[in-house]
């Protein structure tokens, strides 16, 4: 399937959960949100979650800033 | 009687507030944090990039401190209240420095904007922090659309240009009831005692850290810089006069 990580467009072999893919980019998942087609998936529900063909997934941690 | 600021129900001790961008080490943000003894500290968040080895800034910043997510990035409202979700889901808290800015030659931010973005966040429970062009009139709007504080600029984000919009930040101290913090382009321990001195409630500083020599050092002077303009304003700086006014004796001269 072919999804837009992050504004980059990725092609995944295997079907995957949004926890499946944080492993697969190794993250460790700390201070992580995942946006998924705009809307914050939970983290609870993160495991539950299938990626699917055409999402547009948004990673997003915290960084130094003023 | 303590000298506290409370903002967002929180009781904050240091006046000094401090941002964590362009260190090239990060590791020397805890240092920083510590010699500035600062408990309200800002950062951004941005899309994770798997590839790099930047390590989580988080990890730098001491459990005592308030995290304040800023939405640098946002060009309008509507970018600004995406970012303030994701950093709240992201579980670092509910404050918020609303940074619209749509000018990138200045970086000057976008008060219409930003008011809007106030409106939405602090009906959402956010505490909500603008960074704004120093204006009397937009101030009291985004009071009323909720803000915790109001943060006007000294001058350009990351310019070391000091305190150039005193006159206006004067009369907002005067006729605001929120706190008023300076926030960017202060480059000196001086000029930070300068804002403090006229009644600001606090100030916010990043490039004038990251960018030192020896910002640990330096997070050290502004620190105490904050402190001693914050003391003279307590203390009731003496109004200024034209002529000279002898400080010892005109009586009892021996001649």
């Amino acid at each position: 399937m072919t999804l837009k990580i992050n504004g980059k467009e990725e092609i995944l072999e295997k079907e995957m959960t949004l926890t499946g893919l944080i492993k697969d980019k190794g993250l460790n998942g700390r201070n992580i949100v995942i946006e998924c087609n705009l809307e914050i998936v939970p983290r609870q529900t993160w495991g539950k979650v299938d990626v699917k063909d055409g999402d547009s997934i948004e990673i997003i941690s915290f960084t130094g800033g003023g | 009687m303590e000298d506290v600021l409370k903002i967002g129900g929180k009781e904050i001790k240091s006046r000094f507030f401090v941002g964590t961008g362009k260190f090239p080490d990060k590791a020397v943000v805890r240092d920083v944090l510590e010699a500035s003894a600062a408990e309200v500290v800002t950062v951004a968040v941005r899309r994770v990039d798997p590839d790099s080895s930047d390590e989580n800034i988080l990890d730098h910043i001491p459990e005592r401190c308030v995290l304040m997510t800023n939405t640098s990035g946002a060009r309008d409202a509507a970018e600004a209240v995406r970012i303030a979700r994701l950093a709240k889901a992201a579980g670092c808290g509910d404050w918020i420095k609303i940074e619209v800015i749509n000018d990138n030659k200045y970086l000057l931010p976008d008060n219409k904007e930003t008011i809007k973005a106030i409106e939405i966040l602090a009906e959402e429970g956010f505490t909500v922090l603008p960074y704004m062009n120093p204006d009397l009139v937009d101030a009291r709007r985004m009071v009323d659309a909720g803000a915790a504080a109001v943060m006007p600029l000294g001058s350009p984000i990351g310019s070391n240009r000091g305190f150039r919009t005193e006159e206006i930040v004067r009369i907002m101290v005067d006729e605001i009831k929120v706190p008023v913090i300076v926030d960017a382009g202060i480059g000196a321990p001086s000029e930070a005692a300068r804002c403090m001195e006229i009644g600001a409630d606090a100030v916010l500083v990043n490039t004038a850290l990251s960018a030192a020599a020896d910002p640990v050092k330096m997070a050290e002077a502004f620190s105490k810089a904050v402190e001693a303009g914050r003391s003279a304003y307590l203390a009731g700086i003496p109004e200024r006069i034209e002529e000279a006014s002898a400080s010892s004796p005109l009586t009892g001269f021996l001649r």
